[in-house]
């Protein structure tokens, strides 16, 4: 009895888990079980039961419902789909004069009124791309066809390579100074020089629209929040869900909506930019001492002076860091987004890797980068520049940066002009290097992977061998072998011991959702998939993170990996691991260690860093030693802050998941991919996502809790 | 504009319908002599001969002093798309692949089928010939060599089970075709189907077995890019209609000879009857088709310059449909 009453929290683990296993074990598979593999698996077989509701037919297996719950949510996703085409297709029709082929017609107001708001993204995104590389469709909008097919000079000319390069050069300058400046020039004549100009600025152009947008769209609803404790109430659950949800699963819906092309990308950019945008900016409006309310109330501010001219400035440096964010998050989306018809950087990328063609994608995700640490380090430099207000200065020191730019046009205008004479056949490279007529360094590229090939494919073909048969499959079928009711005693109870009741039904809820969905045992293989890659890469990533933390230039680099390896498209590295481990879960587990390494990695480097010198001083001097000085003061201290970075891990790896569903898996991913492809699939790929989502969310609960007690008990400051 | 005030009775009606075609009417253009100069939007999808075909579309639409757009959009999904007047045409319609979205979206309405193309395509289970030539299956390409021991233990892999492994596409494709096709013929004991996740999947795994020289059989469809390197289609008992599973049949049969589409937005047919008459006459063989992917797979050519290449070398066969 003393032992329990010393280790209480051990025991109930113990109870815990001798209770799951006794369920696991004594439960057995019922006969005839299979994982089903298919839809179609549904339709043939007589020993199916169904039920309708909604008018909606259910057909599924009935097991005991100790081993798997009926799919009593069946009905949901068709039923989700149903309405959005009932909404679509036929909800208030209204009769509008079709100019194009002179004839009333009929259409349905939802769809009219989506159909005018993508008319308007469209516009922004041409506008803005026409600007940097040309064009007619904007001048069109304010004309016609007609017209500018009887005055073709009237297009847009676009902006030389040579000056939006200087623009670059002088803007890097006056942010951040020479480095700043001198990357800013390297990454465009990289762009340039190696043939990808026009699919960059296409990509630019509708990052430069929706980051704008989910910018104010995340201001405003923050501030909203803020003002609001039922408002941050009713957002906090939405965007934890937004957050959590694989954006292939509101892919279909928005194609649905809205209609295929940039505008379409933009959008779906949008929703997964605006969450980390809304919840910057209410922290930093949190963070604002209220002395410093105090004293804007004191001058006599009123609401909107306490707001615009108090509490954002104030909060600026945490808004701006939100704009990087959604910076970061747009990029990420760039070749995501072309799926629904976004061009540029990502769609070339696509046809690249379709065709094989693995220098030319590579080459084409590099530019992603690069324009994503580029806006990055611009945006950061900006959040961290501040006014100066005593300054005194003349015309020209404050406009120099202007008159340098003037310069610059004036330069590449005359390069351009003088290119025109000089290249009179085929293209002017001194105005725009066409499309995959610069450099390329593809065969280097694929000597490289040829060279990995040659080297390590013997090796590594008997490491997946042994892989896959003696730790995948058995872990796989363990999960698949799990009672429904054990899983619940285990998450429950893991919720119970963690967090109380409350956690208990919390992470019951998520886990009842899935369960009574169609896709329990999909989800399950989602589940083995994330759990192998989240141990795997949360032990890289602490051990990698631990080895970083230990000087200020390692920490420096391994964090720059970070940044670059989460922008980098993952598709890339998909195709040369798909080469050499074959369409396996190796290969999908190892896209999904490289990307959830990441957070792992970076919230250790920080959580380490965090730790306060005194007590490395304090330490030291009651001597210990490097390696106790690592266990006994900074890993406790920052375990924590660790503990969120495995919870980002945990996200990180199911998206990675969902994503492996291109190499070919057999989980929610698959059918999420499905519903891309299906015009029927909107409802499908909503529920499915949520499903994701939950599972996410789930551990997000248990892992935050129990860090938030953790932290308490340390005396560390709430985050 | 007033006329629309007399449309009677719904008054409500007339005047959304008003703002609505006041909004309509501020993106497009009032009057048209013959077909319309707004673009025509044309779809890209992510295979060679495809994206060439469109820039080629295009480019004639353009000679005949029209204008286009090229949209990209997934293969599956573009036929709502056109339905409802997001997209104007596609050129492509695979029959195995695309035939059910196809006639879905036409069932519903607003989709019109705009008559074949000369090729005829076939979407199967095939292998790379050089896994004849090495002898990895003896009595290829008919598919009862496969029941035999000596051929489906050279496609087994490491998460097979101990059987062969026929790599199929994305099950978005054809479901479980493959699957069900196994079963009928018997060979399910021996062999397993496994769902790649893409296009791409399938030609890194046509890449890497060749560098290793390990047997493979994917679900690969001609006219394709592949083509040019040597790929063999299974041979099947022949297809008939109805024998399918999911048409009521046993599914001991493989896959049809199939047509090759093109499909149109009904609007888009009276805005531009020009280009429509031009787009019902045009049509491609399989050598041509072959032609347009090779430019770009082979030669490495851009789409876009692949394109122009093809329509300055083939004049003669293109000029005759514009008339």
């Amino acid at each position: 009895m003393e032992i329990i009453k010393k280790y209480p929290n051990s025991f109930q683990w113990l109870f815990l888990l001798i209770v799951f296993f006794g369920l696991c074990f004594g439960i057995d598979v019922p006969e005839g079980y299979k994982y089903i593999r298919s839809i179609a698996e549904y339709s043939k077989d007589p020993n199916l039961s169904s039920y309708n509701l909604f008018g909606i037919e259910v057909r599924y297996y009935a097991y005991d419902t100790l081993w798997r719950l009926p799919p009593l949510l069946g009905w949901l996703p068709i039923w989700v789909n149903d309405s959005l085409f009932f909404l679509l297709n036929d909800w208030m029709p209204i009769e509008f004069w079709n100019a194009d082929i002179k004839e009333f017609q009929t259409r349905p107001l939802i769809l009219q009124i989506t159909r005018v708001i993508s008319a308007t993204m469209l516009f922004l995104i041409e506008f803005i791309r026409e600007i940097l590389i040309g064009g007619i469709k904007t001048v069109v909008a304010f004309t016609s066809w007609d017209w500018i097919d009887a005055n073709p000079w009237a297009e847009l000319p676009g902006i030389p390579w040579t000056i939006v390069t200087a623009g670059a050069f002088i803007l890097g300058y006056k942010l951040n100074g020479k480095g700043l400046a001198i990357f800013s020039a390297i990454t465009m004549i990289y762009i340039s020089v190696f043939g990808q100009w026009k699919p960059s600025m296409e990509t630019l152009s509708f990052v430069l629209v929706a980051a704008p947008i989910s910018f104010l769209l995340g201001l405003v609803l923050g501030i909203w929040a803020y003002r609001s404790k039922r408002v941050e109430g009713a957002l906090n659950p939405i965007l934890n869900v937004m957050q959590t949800m694989p954006h292939y699963s509101y892919l279909v819906p928005i194609m649905v909506i809205f209609g295929v092309g940039d505008h379409a990308g933009a959008i779906a950019t949008i929703i997964f930019a605006t969450p980390p945008m809304v919840r910057l900016t209410l922290l930093g409006l949190r963070k604002v001492s209220p002395d410093v309310v105090h004293a804007g109330k004191m001058s006599g501010c009123n609401d909107f002076q306490l707001l615009f001219k108090v509490l954002i400035p104030t909060a600026r440096t945490d808004i701006l860091i939100g704009v990087n964010q959604v910076i970061m998050q747009c990029l990420a989306m760039a070749v995501i987004a072309s799926f629904i018809g976004a061009k540029g950087l990502g769609w070339n990328l696509l046809l690249a890797l379709n065709q094989l063609r693995i220098g030319l994608a590579l080459e084409a995700g590099i530019c992603i980068t690069l324009i994503a640490v580029l806006l990055d380090k611009m945006s950061l430099a900006w959040a961290h520049k501040q006014t100066d207000y005593f300054a005194n200065l003349s015309f020209f020191e404050r406009h120099r940066y202007g008159i340098f730019f003037v310069g610059a046009v004036v330069v590449g205008l005359i390069f351009a002009s003088v290119g025109s004479f000089y290249f009179k056949e085929g293209f002017n490279y001194l105005y725009e290097v066409p499309h995959n007529k610069g450099i390329s360094g593809e065969p280097f590229w694929n000597a490289g992977v040829d060279w990995i090939w040659d080297t390590f494919f013997q090796t590594l073909k008997i490491f997946n061998t042994w892989l896959i048969q003696d730790v995948l499959q058995p872990m796989r079928a363990a999960f698949l072998r799990m009672p429904v009711v054990a899983t619940f005693v285990l998450v429950m109870g893991t919720g119970y011991i963690v967090g109380g009741i409350r956690s208990a039904l919390v992470v019951g809820g998520f886990t009842l959702f899935i369960a009574l969905s169609p896709w329990w045992d999909r989800a399950l293989v989602t589940a083995y998939m994330a759990t192998f890659g989240v141990i795997a890469s949360g032990i890289i990533g602490i051990i990698v993170g631990s080895l970083a933390a230990q000087n200020k230039t390692s920490t420096k680099i391994v964090l720059g990996i970070c940044d670059t390896l989460q922008t980098f498209p993952s598709f890339v590295y998909l195709i040369p691991v798909m080469m050499l481990f074959g369409v396996t879960d190796t290969s999908v587990l190892i896209a999904v260690i490289v990307y959830a390494t990441i957070p792992a990695t970076r919230y250790t480097i920080e959580g380490l860093r965090s730790v306060p010198p005194a007590l490395h001083d304090a330490a030291s001097m009651s001597g210990v030693t490097p390696m106790q000085r690592l266990l006994k003061i900074q890993f406790p201290l920052a375990f924590p802050h660790i503990m969120l970075g495995i919870n980002q891990t945990v996200v990180f790896a199911l998206f990675m998941v969902i994503i492996g569903a291109f190499i070919g898996t057999e989980d929610l991913g698959q059918y999420i991919l499905k519903a891309l492809s299906d015009v029927k699939g909107g409802g499908k790929g909503l529920i499915l996502g949520l499903c994701v989502a939950f599972i996410g969310l789930a551990v997000d609960n248990l892992i935050r809790t129990w860090a938030n007690k953790r932290k308490k008990l340390l005396g560390l400051e709430d985050y | 504009m007033l006329t629309l005030i007399n449309y009677g009775g719904n008054m409500i009606k007339a005047i959304k319908g008003l703002i609505v075609a006041a909004i309509i009417s501020a993106f497009s253009l009032a009057a048209y002599a013959a077909d319309s100069k707004k673009p025509t939007r044309i779809p890209v999808h992510n295979w060679s001969s495809q994206i060439v075909m469109a820039h080629v579309i295009g480019g004639i639409i353009q000679d005949m002093g029209g204008n286009v757009e090229y949209v990209p959009a997934d293969s599956n999904a573009v036929y709502e798309s056109i339905r409802i007047g997001d997209v104007d045409i596609s050129h492509e319609v695979w029959q195995s692949a695309f035939g059910k979205s196809f006639d879905i979206a036409r069932d519903k309405g607003g989709l019109l089928d705009w008559g074949d193309h000369e090729a005829r395509t076939l979407e199967d289970m095939g292998y790379p010939n050089w896994v004849a030539d090495k002898g990895l299956c003896p009595g290829l390409p008919n598919w009862e060599a496969m029941k035999s021991e000596k051929c489906w233990k050279n496609f087994v892999t490491p998460d097979s089970g101990g059987k062969g492994r026929w790599l199929e596409g994305p099950q978005s494709w054809h479901q479980d075709l493959m699957p069900q096709r196994l079963e009928a013929l018997g060979l399910a004991d021996n062999w397993m189907v496994k769902f790649a996740g893409g296009a791409d999947a399938l030609w890194a795994e046509l890449a890497a077995a060749k560098k290793e020289g390990r047997g493979t059989i994917i679900f690969n469809w001609t006219p394709n890019f592949t083509d040019g390197a040597g790929f063999t289609f299974i041979q099947f008992p022949p297809y008939f209609d109805g024998c399918r599973p999911v048409d009521g049949g046993d599914g001991k049969c493989g896959s049809p000879d199939g047509y090759l589409k093109k499909a149109v937005n009904e609007n888009w047919t009276k805005s531009h009857p020009g280009a429509a008459a031009m787009f019902k006459k045009l049509s491609f063989n399989t050598s041509q088709i072959g032609a347009m992917a090779a430019y770009v797979d082979i030669d490495k050519m851009t789409h876009e310059d692949a394109a122009k290449t093809w329509l300055k070398k083939n004049k003669k066969v293109w000029k005759k449909w514009t008339k």
